[in-house]
């Protein structure tokens, strides 16, 4: 595949992500934190007329890129809220989502109502091509920092969490466990480590951005001879961690390790000394969603502070919503050294780093 | 079900009708035609698109690079090459196992050949991505349960591992695994009518049992075993659903996931389309090539009373011979559902389960918890459904059409129904999608694109299966009814539909676990209201939730071994219908 894509870029050929950048001349890198163009529609409240709009439409469909579980828990949450309305989730890795919707909307096919991706990059064409709705809450218009919400209304971020290292604890003893990244490079972890793909997760998508640019692809190029197991999705690797089928994570999600620490399985966090990267999952409606109430009252309700506290009591991640307290016992966000993310970059490398990668791992 | 009706109506007026010639309009034709028309849209279209993409750059001009990119990139030739080496050991392994067991079943007095027979079909009613699961769950080198038994039992260190299913040799066990049953079944089936006079007269001019069976017995099963290497070696070549568990977490790529690799955005359809043709052209020469190695001799065994082969007396092999089948049978059966069970019932998928670990939880899971279960369940079982119904009832009009040369052209018509069988469920799936998310069809979204999908890829071994069929059956009853003034269209419905009961029946089943076994189309074709269980396990898989897996697999098995038993049990259609048959 690399050659291929290659080829594709040598050639003045762009692809339709690039046509569309070329389109607009929007600068990219304030798209997220340019609060002087913000025309966002003045915020709604969840009104008893929505709530019955959206009862009447009876379901939502939720296009997620969150690990299964931990979604269908978020959703059981708001159809137990709001009975009567059931919530659809359709999982599948960020960087699929993203080629489905693509590919439902040129066929004209409107099946999403509300999407939640893990590679926020995404959110920039789909707002340039007009296929976000404007919608924005009280919650998300006084207590979400400028950077997390779009200016237009078009989406807000929901979530914040990690792509840590880790490792089981039943088959790496503390004082072995790799302490950064440079440590994955070493023979002591050859044929031992499983890792996302940035073709399918968008979180791993992110990952593999912020380690290009702080470690460089050297990093990569030693990695990829590091013989590692390759999983799809970045909510994989911890569960293969779990089973004790690798023993180091060299990324996936930090929440599905402290998730899965926390129920007893033998797997531990590292917060990696060259800092961690970041990923902040954005939330937004689709203009032509089939179930437009609905679509809005899960948005308003996902950005509430009640769920919000939700989000980070039971699945382990961050919030932005200025009012969530941290759970006790949990590390905080503060505590850890972060690489910092980045959409608009993602969203300009996204091919490179799919090229590159495909042709490091051979797969 | 509404065709099961009429023709279980067709068998009960055969003798009261018979006699009262009431044809006015004779709409065979008409009819015939309507088929033809429908088959040849069904696979021209998306066939066309393929080749019209495969021959365009991005701007719709004409070119080659396409090809040119293929066999020279090592990004294509690696896996062209993985492909090759996977189908021929596939093949190679399926034969050598299938033949064999096949043999010991049909012609020997070897206990349990039923059970044996059950068996392999369950075997055949697994998907293979959900055997490649279990698998997983068996090998994996570490978590593997095969590989903890073995470190328990050895005392080997912690990294030691026996078996490593993500590997080149574990993706091919797996393939073979839910692969021989087609090579077993036509090995079966063919000695299983093999007329026992031949080898009579063999042993009567003092032939000894080893003479028998090399002048006689495997000349007349040779057929059988080439066609049966050849379906393993084109499964096995165009397999999605195994390799798309496995080939990430091994490292390569096989033709099959590259090609669905090729869907990541931006989508590169021209290669995709492109990458199809050497599978194409690969499929064709080796169809041409069976039937220059087969030539022109005759192998027909059925054309009179024949008595049932003779049974070899196995005397005190029968018993080791029973363990040899159960041995081949503990991999594609026993090992890989007591994994899926294991991991059903524990917390842990790949921990053994013990009493005070067992959960139900993942089972709540599925059914309560997971939104699209109910959607799936409902889907597959509609598809399934329309798919056997109106593919049994397409595959019979063209069988008949092909063997008795109804129309002109029905040479082609036999072309063009077994044409699918070289195209990968995965390519078919992209020329549907372009053939039919533009008008006139504007199919994509709904359900009806999938079950175009289901039945185009189903339709050349039902076709086979009917074809042959038709081949035992004497037109002569056909004929003795036109004479007494039927169409041909009432004759086919009257009395070679009811005389092909047992065909017509075992067709409907095939296609129907052919939807529930069908991965690689849908994969392309689903959208998230018309998801099928395949897709929702592909879905689980890639995010790692391997219990759930279970449980879904679990629950597919179960649909299909309820829908398969109940439509055996239809009064008049499925039930004791060879008895009915041999009877009358």
């Amino acid at each position: 595949m690399g050659n291929q894509q290659a080829g594709v870029m040598r050639k003045p050929k762009p692809s339709r992500r690039e046509i569309l950048k070329g389109a607009t001349a929007l600068a990219l890198g304030t798209v997220f934190a340019s609060p002087a163009r913000a025309e966002a529609p003045p915020p709604e409240a969840i009104t008893p007329q929505l709530i019955d709009a959206a009862k009447r439409e009876a379901t939502v469909v939720l296009y997620s890129a969150m690990d299964l579980p931990v979604g269908e828990k978020l959703g059981k949450a708001f159809e137990t809220q709001y009975p009567g309305i059931k919530v659809q989730i359709e999982r599948a890795g960020s960087e699929r989502l993203f080629q489905r919707i693509d590919q439902e909307f040129a066929a004209n096919i409107r099946a999403a109502d509300v999407v939640s991706s893990a590679d926020a990059s995404h959110f920039i064409p789909w707002k340039r091509n007009g296929w976000l709705a404007p919608f924005v809450t009280d919650d998300i218009a006084r207590h979400f920092p400028a950077q997390y919400r779009d200016p237009d209304g078009m989406f807000a971020t929901t979530r914040l969490w990690l792509s840590s290292i880790a490792y089981n604890t039943g088959l790496v003893k503390p004082e072995d466990a790799p302490a950064g990244y440079a440590d994955l490079l070493g023979p002591k972890w050859t044929g031992k480590m499983v890792k996302g793909h940035p073709a399918y997760s968008g979180t791993i998508m992110s990952t593999t951005f912020q380690l290009v640019r702080e470690l460089g692809w050297e990093y990569f190029e030693k990695l990829s001879k590091q013989r590692v197991m390759q999983v799809q999705s970045s909510t994989d690797p911890p569960k293969k961690l779990a089973l004790g089928e690798r023993a180091v994570m060299a990324d996936g999600n930090e929440y599905n390790i402290v998730l899965l620490k926390e129920a007893g399985q033998p797997v531990e966090p590292v917060y990696p000394s060259e800092g961690t990267p970041t990923i902040s999952g954005p939330t937004g409606i689709f203009v032509n969603a089939p179930h437009p109430n609905a679509a809005k009252l899960f948005q308003a309700w996902l950005h509430t502070r009640e769920t919000q506290q939700f989000l980070t009591d039971f699945t382990a991640q961050y919030s932005v919503h200025a009012q969530v307290q941290s759970k006790p016992g949990r590390r905080k966000l503060s505590d850890t050294k972060l690489m910092k993310e980045d959409p608009a970059g993602v969203e300009k490398m996204t091919e490179e780093i799919k090229t590159r990668y495909a042709r490091l791992f051979r797969v | 079900m509404t065709a099961k009706e009429e023709r279980s109506a067709g068998t009960m007026t055969i003798t009261g009708n018979l006699d009262t010639p009431k044809a006015k309009i004779d709409w065979t034709k008409p009819v015939l035609w309507l088929f033809a028309a429908c088959l040849v849209v069904l696979i021209v279209l998306p066939l066309s698109w393929l080749a019209i993409y495969s021959v365009t750059d991005k701007a719709h001009h004409f070119t080659l690079q396409n090809f040119v990119t293929l066999f020279t990139d090592p990004d294509f030739l690696d896996p062209l090459l993985t492909t090759a080496i996977i189908a021929i050991s596939s093949a190679v392994i399926c034969c050598a196992v299938a033949a064999p067991m096949g043999w010991l079943v049909s012609r020997t007095d070897m206990p349990g050949r039923q059970f044996i027979r059950a068996l392999v079909t369950a075997s055949f009613v697994t998907p293979p991505f959900l055997g490649a699961v279990a698998w997983e769950l068996l090998a994996a080198p570490n978590s593997g349960l095969l590989n903890q038994l073995f470190r328990f039992v050895t005392g080997a260190e912690a990294d030691e591992h026996l078996f490593d299913i993500y590997s080149m040799t574990g993706i091919i066990f797996v393939i073979s695994c839910y692969t021989f049953p087609f090579v077993f079944v036509l090995v079966a089936n063919s000695l299983d009518n093999m007329p026992g006079e031949l080898e009579d007269a063999s042993a009567i001019l003092g032939g000894k049992a080893w003479t028998t069976a090399r002048r006689v017995t495997i000349p007349l099963a040779l057929p059988a075993l080439v066609a049966g290497a050849l379906i393993a070696f084109l499964q096995a070549m165009t397999l999605f659903g195994s390799p798309a568990i496995l080939a990430l977490p091994a490292g390569f790529h096989t033709m099959t996931t590259k090609i669905w690799s090729l869907f990541q955005y931006p989508p590169k359809l021209e290669l995709a389309a492109a990458a199809a043709v050497p599978l194409l052209l690969l499929t064709i020469a080796l169809l041409q090539a069976q039937k220059f190695i087969l030539g022109r001799r005759g192998y027909s065994v059925v054309g009179g009373k024949y008595g049932a082969p003779r049974r070899v007396e196995m005397k005190q092999w029968r018993w080791a011979a029973l363990a040899f089948c159960l041995v081949v049978l503990l991999n594609p059966v026993f090992l890989p559902y007591f994994a899926l069970f294991n991991a059903a019932f524990s917390p842990n998928a790949t921990t053994l389960v013990t009493p005070s670990t067992f959960t139900l939880h993942n089972i709540v899971f599925v059914f309560t918890e997971l939104s699209s279960t109910q959607l799936a369940i409902k889907n597959t079982v509609i598809l399934g459904t329309a798919t056997a119904t109106i593919g049994t009832m397409l595959a019979l009009v063209i069988a008949y059409v092909t063997t008795r040369r109804v129309i002109p052209g029905s040479r082609i018509l036999g072309f063009l129904a077994t044409a699918p069988v070289a195209v990968p469920g995965i390519v078919l799936g992209v020329g549907l999608f372009l053939s039919y998310t533009r008008p006139p069809f504007v199919l994509y979204g709904t359900l009806w694109i999938l079950l175009i999908a289901f039945l185009t890829i189903n339709l050349p071994s039902a076709y086979q299966q009917l074809q042959a069929a038709f081949a035992t059956i004497h037109p002569e009853l056909e004929d003795a009814s036109r004479i007494l003034g039927a169409t041909r269209l009432q004759s086919l419905l009257r009395i070679t539909a009811p005389l092909l009961r047992t065909g017509v029946i075992a067709t409907w089943c095939f296609i129907f676990i052919g939807v529930m076994r069908e991965l690689s189309a849908a994969i392309v074709l689903f959208t998230s209201q018309t998801k099928v269980i395949s897709v929702l396990i592909y879905d689980l898989n890639e995010s790692g939730d391997l219990a759930a897996i279970s449980v879904l697999g679990i629950a597919m098995l179960i649909i299909t071994f309820a829908v398969v038993l109940a439509v055996n049990r239809i009064p008049m259609f499925g039930a004791n219908a060879s008895a009915r048959l041999r009877n009358g």
